[in-house]
């Protein structure tokens, strides 16, 4: 199976939609000529042309509500925002305008449009462009949260939300696009709304999605030298949650932990951690722990910056602490 | 401050009325009288309960929904605010489900989910009255840019109010619609106040439809809002340039809201004096044009007292109808939320 990178299996993904249905188009800043501020888009330009792929003026409420009225009357926009700190200006056509449409209309105008691009923290860049929004977009009925962790994921979700007919988050990360997988050559698909069991064991459940899939599978590894075996449950979809994978992983395990890149307050894990206790309470062996950002708006010096995220050693901390091991 | 844009609308725009054809007369004359007879029972109904939240009535704008809307082709577009009552009902919607809308049931235009700020039709291509003031202006952009994607040559009108020039979404989509050159008209719907806030207390310039200089390749036109004439000629050339030549236009159609700026506040007062308002009520878009056709002997004062009763047989069967509609069944709170399907 060939192995690529997590942006060459976003741009596939983007090249092949874009190819089965001319509706498709792509628009955002710097997507046609500059390729893609982070070159997810390229070649897309001279492939299909500027009709399809639009480079925007730096006006993200303006683009994101263009995009939403376009899929209004038929058109299937996959608006990209150069990262999801940017997206806060376009908050507005997110929330009010694509989430709301079908409901405020009875049913009449549902809009098929993706939003995607960079989500979460790099490295030293410090505080407005380091933030995860997962559980600001999640929040919201009437959108799907998708955050794939993989190049395989990358590829079958975004290629799920262009086709789905609702609107859809695609939350990808600037630390995954060089990150490498097995993509197959054949076309494929993976369905919004299901959860992926990463990894079986049966001591702990991790709940994790996203770039914090990889931290997870690096604390299976380690974990396992030490003959502790993990079941890492990867979201894919955060709305809608497969809350059953949890359920089914924790019923096995009987011990959680919930690791994710946003802050603690109201955020993803919170979500997991009831889902878990209403219906797993008496399998529970210990509290869920979480793991996350500290409470804090992301610093610049790189010392600070590396404690303030979450991380392989403070999930296995965690990890042992629901085993009550040391 | 406060007075000097105050006879605009009469000294700098207003034109002489005069009757025209006696069918399109006619026509525009049964269009503006029903949405004054609509919107009053309309007032009527929030007063008894029928109707809750927020409503927004359009009496004294009604010129300008019928000059407009009234000249388009079936498979155009019309997007608007929250003061969308008076469109809806010059788009086709009938009073009936525009009332049922109203009332909260199940009947009305939008299955009684978006109520008096949310009329949304896909049959007459009415793409929602909306609640954010200047939201809704990309979205008019966006279905110009599906139109152009498209090779159509339909156009989409964006019906706003004066505060909306003042927010950046309205910059942001205007000038991505003159850059691309999206067939789309705007507009300003300058009733002269943003809930209570003078034009000229909030907006730093003098005529509003300048706002389009900063566009390369977009008019600016101010439009006497209160004679159905002038606005249905002045919007016929901006829908013809959108059409041929898919170029977008700003137009000002100076206006004037007879009620309050929502249910909840008072005529006149704080903001603006009793004077003032009779003043711009004898200028009234509907008895205006009454009157002149009168002059002219297109219409009869027995003719004008037939069509009266006739607009109020209408308005009292949508509220009849509205009165009888079911109120949605507990079921339909979960639907609607998404669709499931994929395409």
């Amino acid at each position: 199976m060939p192995i690529i990178t997590y942006r060459e299996a976003l741009n596939q993904a983007l090249r092949e939609e874009m190819s089965r249905d001319d509706r498709v188009y792509i628009m955002g800043e710097e997507v046609g000529v500059y390729n893609g501020a982070y070159k997810v888009s390229k070649g897309l330009l001279e492939e299909f042309g500027e009709n399809r792929v639009v480079d925007s003026p730096i006006a993200e409420l303006g683009f994101a509500g263009i995009g939403v009225g376009s899929a209004m009357v038929g058109l299937r926009p996959v608006i990209e925002f150069m990262t999801w700190n940017f997206a806060l200006l376009a908050i507005d056509q997110v929330v009010n305008s694509a989430a709301k449409m079908l409901y405020m209309s009875g049913g009449q105008f549902n809009v098929p449009i993706v939003f995607r691009g960079p989500n979460g923290a790099a490295l030293q860049l410090g505080a407005q462009h380091s933030q995860a929004f997962e559980s600001w977009l999640a929040h919201i009925p009437g959108i799907k949260v998708v955050s794939p962790g993989t190049p395989y994921d990358a590829k079958g979700l975004l290629k799920a939300a262009i086709r789905d007919d609702n609107p859809v988050v695609v939350l990808e990360g600037e630390m995954l696009y060089n990150t490498k997988g097995e993509v197959p050559d054949h076309e494929y698909v993976i369905p919004l709304g299901k959860a992926d069991l990463k990894r079986e064991g049966g001591d702990c459940t991790i709940v994790t999605s996203g770039k914090m899939v990889l931290v997870a599978m690096q604390v299976a590894d380690q974990l396992a030298k030490e003959d502790i075996h993990i079941d890492v449950v990867d979201l894919l979809t955060i709305r809608p949650m497969d809350v059953e994978a949890i359920y089914a992983s924790v019923r096995k395990t009987q011990r959680a932990v919930v690791l994710e890149e946003g802050w603690e307050i109201c955020g993803i894990g919170a979500q997991v951690v009831d889902f878990i206790q209403r219906e797993c309470f008496d399998h529970l062996d210990a509290p869920v722990l979480r793991v996350h950002q500290a409470d804090v708006p992301m610093p610049y010096a790189k010392g600070l910056e590396k404690i303030a995220k979450p991380d392989a050693a403070k999930t296995i901390a965690a990890v042992k602490q629901v085993m009550y091991r040391s | 401050m406060a007075s000097k844009k105050k006879s605009d609308a009469k000294s700098e725009t207003r034109t002489v009325r005069t009757a025209g054809d006696k069918t399109l007369d006619r026509e525009m004359l049964h269009s503006m009288l029903l949405q004054r007879r609509f919107e009053e029972k309309t007032g009527e109904a929030y007063a008894l309960g029928k109707i809750g939240g927020f409503c927004h009535l359009y009496i004294g704008q009604e010129a300008v929904s019928t000059g407009i809307i009234g000249q388009l082709r079936p498979d155009d577009y019309v997007i608007g605010t929250y003061r969308d009552h008076g469109q809806a009902l010059v788009r086709g919607i009938t009073p009936r489900a525009v009332m049922a809308e109203l009332f909260g049931r199940i009947d009305g235009c939008s299955r009684g989910k978006g109520g008096s700020m949310h009329m949304f039709d896909r049959h007459t291509n009415f793409l929602g009255g909306h609640g954010i003031v200047g939201s809704h202006v990309p979205l008019a952009a966006g279905v110009g840019f599906a139109i152009k994607y498209r090779g159509g040559d339909q156009v989409c009108v964006c019906f706003m109010g004066d505060s909306v020039v003042n927010i950046g979404a309205f910059h942001e989509a205007l000038n991505m619609s003159a850059l691309w050159k999206l067939p789309v008209l705007f507009v300003i719907e300058n009733n002269r106040y943003g809930m209570g806030t003078a034009v000229e207390r909030a907006a730093a310039v003098d005529d509003l439809s300048k706002r389009a200089d900063g566009y390369t390749g977009m008019d600016g036109i101010v439009i006497d809002g209160m004679d159905v004439h002038s606005v249905r000629e002045a919007t016929a050339k901006a829908i013809a340039r959108a059409r041929t030549e898919s170029r977008p236009s700003l137009l000002e159609v100076r206006t004037y809201r007879y009620r309050g700026h929502s249910m909840s506040d008072a005529v006149s007062g704080t903001y603006r004096s009793k004077d003032e308002l009779d003043e711009y009520q004898s200028y009234d878009p509907v008895f205006s044009l009454r009157d002149a056709m009168v002059v002219a002997g297109t219409m009869t004062v027995a003719e004008w007292d037939a069509l009266e009763a006739d607009v109020a047989a209408t308005v009292q069967d949508a509220w009849d109808f509205a009165d009888a509609s079911p109120e949605p069944p507990p079921a339909a709170l979960y639907e609607d939320v998404l669709v499931d399907t994929t395409s």
